[in-house]
C-alpha cells in the first residue's frame, strides 16, 4: 500500500507540473491583457502595472518565477477581480459555495441514478425501461442551461413562485432547489445509463443464476449479488465527475447567480486575470487526481479480485 | 426419510412440454417427457447438446427464463404441483426442497463476497430464525463435509482464492446446505479435469448415501453415469427415447440411438484394433424437427414408418422402455408367436 501511494504521489506531482505549464503557456499565447477596459490607461500606466506584476519580463522567466512560488504555497494575488487579494483566500471561499450545491446535486444524482439503472435493466425492453431511455437520452442531450431555464420558467416564474430566480444562501432550502436539480440532471441520467448496460451484463452471469437456484428474492439478487459486480464502470465515470461538479458548473451558476468557483473560473479568463486562472486550474487538477486514487481505492473495495499494488493503473 | 416412503415417489414428471418462442418461431426443446424419480433415487440424464437435458431441468426447479415457457404437462414434487406454484412458493422452494448445482464452477460463485458469505445466505435464505452465529456453524460443518481444510479460513476467502475443484465443492455445499430432497446436477464435472471429475463424483456418491438425496445427473458423460446412476434416460431433440435401469441400458441398449452413444465411448476391455464408431449426422435442428422419430434421418435402422409417425414407448424389460419402431415390430411378431 505505501508503495502504490508513493508511485500516485510522484505521478500527481508530475501531473500538476505538466498542467501548469502547459496552462500557463498557453494563457499567455491568448491574445489581451487584464489592463484591457472601457477607460483605456495610459501607456506610463500601463508599463507601471506590467513592472509591478512581473508581466514585462520574457513568458518562460513568469512560468519559473510562478512555479518557484507555488512551491512555497504562493498561489499569487488577483489582477484584476478583486485585485491584490490572494488567490488561495478566493478559491477558499468561492469553492464552499460550489460544493454545497455540487455535493447535493451529486448525492440525488447517485441515489437516483443508481436505483433508476437497476430497474431499467430489471425491466429491459418494458415499458419501463422505454421511458427511462427516453428520459435519460434526453437528460444527456440537453444541455444544462436549457433544463435550468424550463425549470425557472415552471417553478420560478410564471404562476408558480415556490423558489427564487436568484440563488441567495441565506435564504436556505429553497435556493438549492433549482440549482441542484440541474446542475444534477445530467449526471443522474448518465449514472442510469452506465448502472443500466453494466446490470444487464452482471445479470446474464452465471452467479445470478446461483442466486436464483439458491431461492434468493428479487431484492437480494439484484441489489446484492447483480449491483456490486455492475458498480466499478459506475464509479469510473463519477469520480472525476465528483471533482467536476464540486467545483462548480459554469452554466448553473450563472443562470442562477451563484456565487461559486465555476463561474468564477470562466470570468477569470474573460479578465485575463492570469493568476487566478492558474489558480482556479492546479486546484481542479489536484481535485481530479486525488478523486482518481478515490476511485482506485473504492474499486479494491467493490471487487476484491482488485489489487492496488499489482500490475498497471 | 422414514423407511416407508422410501419407495415412494419424490418427483413425478408427465408429459412435460417446454418451448422457447423466439423471433425465428416456436422451439419445441423439451416435447412431452415423463419419468419418475423415487426418494434416494439417482437417474442420469443424457444426451447430446441440445437435447433439452438442461431445460428439462430448469423447468422443474422454475429457473426456465425469457422465452423459454413450460407449454404443457405436469411436475408434482412430494405431491405439489409445481407448476402451479406462485412466484413467492417457487422461491420458498427453490434451494430448500431442491437444489441445483451447475457446470461451471468458476463463474458460477459470485466473485465479490466471501465464500461464508454465500454459504450463510443460502441457508438464511429459508430458515429466517437462524442467528448469524448458528448458520456460520452449520455453513463450516458443511465446508467440512464436502471435503475442504481450513474452514475457518477459507470461509473468509474469495472464489478466486479457490480452485475449481474447491469451488464446485463449495456449490455441492451450498446446495445441501438446507437438506434438499432432490439436486440436480447440470454436467457438474464436465469444466473440471478426469482426476478432479472422479474426486467430485465420489463426494457426491458418498453425499447421496449420507443424506439419502434424489439426484438427477445431467450428463454428456457415460462413463459418470455408469459410475453414479441407479437410472438413465436418454435424451434426443427433446424426447425421451429410452429409459431403463443403468446396467439394462449399458448391457440391453433397445434404442439405436443409445447404442451409437455407447459405440463411441472407448472401452478399458476394447481391443487395440477397434475404432469408436461416431453416430453419423448432425442433431436435428430444433426449429423444423423432422416427422416422425426425430432420430430417423441419423439412424441406420431406419425403416419407412420411422420417418413418418413418433414411436410409441414400448416395455422391453422391468422399468426399462424405449421409443423405437424396431421394439414395436418385435413386440407384434412376439404376440403373433
Amino acid at each position: 500500500m505505501g508503495k502504490y501511494f508513493a508511485k500516485r504521489l510522484g505521478m500527481a506531482v508530475v501531473t500538476i507540473f505538466l498542467v501548469t505549464c502547459v496552462t500557463f503557456l498557453l494563457m499567455n499565447a491568448v491574445p489581451g491583457s487584464p489592463w484591457l477596459s472601457e477607460k483605456t490607461p495610459s501607456e506610463a500606466t500601463l508599463a507601471a502595472l506590467n513592472a509591478k506584476y512581473g508581466l514585462d519580463k520574457p513568458v518562460i522567466v513568469q512560468l519559473f518565477m510562478y512555479l518557484k512560488n507555488l512551491l512555497h504555497g504562493d498561489f499569487g494575488v488577483s489582477l484584476k477581480m478583486q485585485r491584490n487579494r490572494e488567490v488561495l483566500s478566493i478559491i477558499l471561499e468561492m469553492f464552499p459555495v460550489s460544493a454545497k450545491v455540487g455535493a447535493i446535486a451529486l448525492c440525488w444524482a447517485v441515489l437516483v441514478g443508481v436505483p433508476l439503472g437497476c430497474l431499467a435493466a430489471f425491466k429491459r425492453g418494458k415499458l419501463t425501461d422505454s421511458i427511462l431511455r427516453v428520459v435519460c437520452t434526453l437528460g444527456i442531450s440537453m444541455p444544462s442551461f436549457v433544463v435550468a431555464s424550463v425549470l425557472l420558467v415552471v417553478f420560478a416564474g410564471g404562476a408558480l413562485k415556490l423558489f427564487p430566480t436568484i440563488f441567495d444562501a441565506s435564504q436556505g432550502w429553497r435556493s438549492y432547489v433549482l440549482p441542484c436539480f440541474s446542475l444534477g440532471f445530467y449526471p443522474m441520467c448518465y449514472t442510469a445509463r452506465q448502472t443500466r448496460s453494466a446490470m444487464l451484463d452482471s445479470l446474464n452471469q452465471e452467479y445470478i443464476k446461483t442466486a436464483r437456484a439458491k431461492g434468493l428474492k428479487n431484492g437480494k439478487i439484484i441489489f446484492k449479488h447483480a449491483l456490486r459486480n455492475a458498480l466499478i464502470p459506475v464509479i469510473t465515470y463519477l469520480g472525476p465527475q465528483v471533482a467536476f461538479t464540486l467545483c462548480g458548473g459554469f452554466v448553473v451558476e450563472s443562470v442562477f447567480s451563484i456565487p461559486g468557483l465555476g463561474r468564477y473560473f470562466v470570468q477569470s479568463i474573460q479578465n485575463r486575470d492570469y493568476p487566478v486562472i492558474m489558480g482556479t486550474t492546479i486546484f481542479l487538477a489536484t481535485f481530479i487526481i486525488l478523486m482518481n486514487v478515490v476511485v482506485d481505492i473504492l474499486y479494491k473495495v467493490a471487487d476484491p479480485r482488485i489489487s492496488l499494488t499489482k500490475g498497471g493503473d | 426419510m422414514s423407511e416407508q416412503n422410501s419407495s415412494q415417489k419424490l418427483l413425478e414428471v408427465k408429459d412435460l412440454h417446454v418451448s422457447f418462442f423466439t423471433p425465428a418461431g416456436e422451439v419445441k426443446a423439451v416435447g412431452g417427457i415423463s419419468y419418475d424419480l423415487n426418494y434416494g433415487e439417482v437417474m442420469g440424464v443424457v444426451g447430446e447438446s441440445g437435447s433439452g437435458k438442461s431445460v428439462e431441468a430448469y423447468s422443474i426447479i422454475g429457473l426456465l427464463q425469457s422465452p423459454g415457457k413450460v407449454i404443457g404437462g405436469s411436475i408434482t414434487f412430494e405431491g405439489q404441483d409445481v407448476l402451479s406454484f406462485s412466484k413467492a412458493e417457487m422461491t420458498a422452494f427453490r434451494g430448500n426442497k431442491v437444489a441445483m448445482i451447475f457446470q461451471n464452477p468458476m463463474t458460477c460463485l459470485n466473485p465479490v463476497y466471501t465464500i461464508g458469505n454465500q454459504l450463510v445466505e443460502a441457508l438464511r435464505a429459508h430458515d429466517k430464525n437462524i442467528s448469524s452465529k448458528d448458520a456460520e456453524k452449520r455453513a463450516m460443518e458443511m465446508m467440512e463435509m464436502v471435503g475442504i481444510n481450513n474452514v475457518e479460513k477459507r470461509m473468509k476467502q474469495y472464489p478466486h482464492e479457490f480452485s475449481g475443484g474447491m469451488r464446485q465443492r463449495v456449490m455441492i455445499a451450498m446446495g445441501l446446505i438446507c437438506h434438499p430432497q432432490l439436486l440436480i446436477a447440470d454436467e457438474p464435472t464436465t469444466a473440471l479435469d478426469v482426476t478432479i471429475q472422479a474426486q467430485i463424483l465420489e463426494l457426491m456418491k458418498d453425499l447421496q448415501k449420507k443424506t439419502k438425496m434424489g439426484i438427477i445427473f445431467i450428463t454428456h458423460n457415460l462413463g459418470v453415469v455408469a459410475d453414479i446412476c441407479d437410472k438413465v434416460s436418454v435424451m434426443y431433440a427433446g424426447k425421451m427415447v429410452e429409459q431403463g435401469p443403468v446396467d439394462d441400458i449399458f448391457y440391453a441398449p433397445a434404442h439405436p440411438y443409445t447404442e451409437g452413444l455407447l459405440r463411441s465411448m472407448p472401452r478399458v476391455d476394447a481391443e487395440s484394433y477397434e475404432r469408436l464408431i461416431p453416430i453419423e449426422g448432425t442433431p436435428v435442428d430444433m426449429l423444423n424437427p423432422p416427422e416422425g422419430c426425430p432420430f430417423a434421418p441419423r439412424c441406420e435402422k431406419c425403416m419407412k414408418i420411422c420417418l413418418k409417425k413418433m414411436p410409441p414407448y414400448v416395455e422391453v424389460g422391468e422399468n426399462h422402455r424405449s421409443a423405437c419402431w424396431l421394439r414395436v415390430q418385435e413386440r407384434i411378431n412376439k404376440e403373433e408367436a
